[in-house]
């Protein structure tokens, strides 16, 4: 049986699609049958789509506009 | 470096050339690709709008000024970000009246610790969507990211939430390829442990949990 530490410490690599096949099976299987690894996993990904969404940090409306504007002014005046 | 960033450096290089030149209008092209991730940084340290954008428009001109002294082009984002990131800083300083500012670890302690020991292994499968505000989604997001020693958290921001791939990260931060991976997975963990208590599903009934069916029950041995 792999350790949890051994599989944790590899989460990334497997997330991001760069483990080796072996690897990958070796994590697939003790993520089926170790709750706390897969939670820890499980919880990353859902991490990372939430912070990797657009929508949760997007820009006040006019931002850009406000800031170019300002360029405008305090820097190249046209 | 891939070649995407090799171009858009070439392209930068040359915008830099011109606006040094005296061609200041070109200026507008180079913040361009930046405005989104300078607001998310100066967010990420005031945490109110009008303040980020009031700080992304001081570090701004800042960057315009000191664009002379930007010895290496290739290094343009990196700089600039760090510019914005310290002009947030003075103005959270200026608007908490300088008091306890040095106290608030503007050091960023770098120091990499061994391992990253996942301690919250709270169940939070389902979207936090529907319990949660999207605003308090993000506030919680960036109290994590602000938990973050400074090295954790520059590299999460660019690799998981501004997508740059492993090889431009590299590039930005000066740093190799593995240590963006290695810096990159403790920088998962460690925020993934500071929005657990945020996230996590409510308990399960209290009969499940002294069965030692709750993960987060399971998580204290
Ligand atoms: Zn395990």
């Amino acid at each position: 049986m792999v350790r949890c530490r051994t599989i944790i410490d590899r989460l990334s690599e497997y997330m991001d699609g760069e483990a080796s096949s072996e690897l990958r099976r070796t994590i697939e299987n003790h993520l089926r049958h170790c709750r706390r690894c897969s939670a820890v996993y499980d919880s990353t990904r859902q991490m990372l789509v939430i912070v990797g969404d657009e929508r949760t940090f997007e820009v006040p409306t006019g931002f850009s506009e406000r800031l170019h504007r300002f360029i405008d002014q305090a820097i190249a005046p046209a | 470096m891939d070649d995407d960033r090799r171009q858009t450096e070439t392209t930068e290089a040359l915008l830099i050339q011109n606006i040094r030149d005296g061609n200041s209008a070109l200026f507008h092209d180079l913040i361009r690709p930046y405005e989104r991730r300078a607001f998310l940084v100066a967010w990420s340290i005031l945490r109110n709008q009008e303040d980020s954008e009031d700080a992304v428009q001081q570090g701004i001109l800042r960057i315009f000024a000191n664009l002379g002294q930007l010895e290496d082009p290739a290094k343009f984002p990196q700089w600039a970000m760090r510019i914005v990131e310290n002009e947030a800083r003075m103005s959270r300083r200026r608007r908490r009246g300088a008091l306890y500012e040095s106290i608030d670890g503007d050091e960023d302690g770098d120091a990499e610790p061994q391992h990253v020991r996942p301690r919250q292994f709270a169940d939070w499968r389902e979207l936090p969507d529907e319990a949660l505000e999207q605003s308090e989604v993000r506030s919680a997001i960036l109290d994590a990211l602000n938990s973050l020693p400074g090295i954790y958290r520059e590299i999460f921001v660019l690799r998981d939430m501004e997508h740059l791939n492993v090889a431009q990260a590299a590039q930005v931060l000066d740093i190799g390829v593995p240590a963006v991976k290695t810096r990159l997975h403790r920088a998962r963990l460690m925020m993934r442990e500071a929005l657990a208590p945020r996230f996590a599903r409510p308990s399960p009934p209290l009969w499940k949990r002294w069965k030692g069916l709750n993960p987060w029950f399971a998580a204290g041995q």
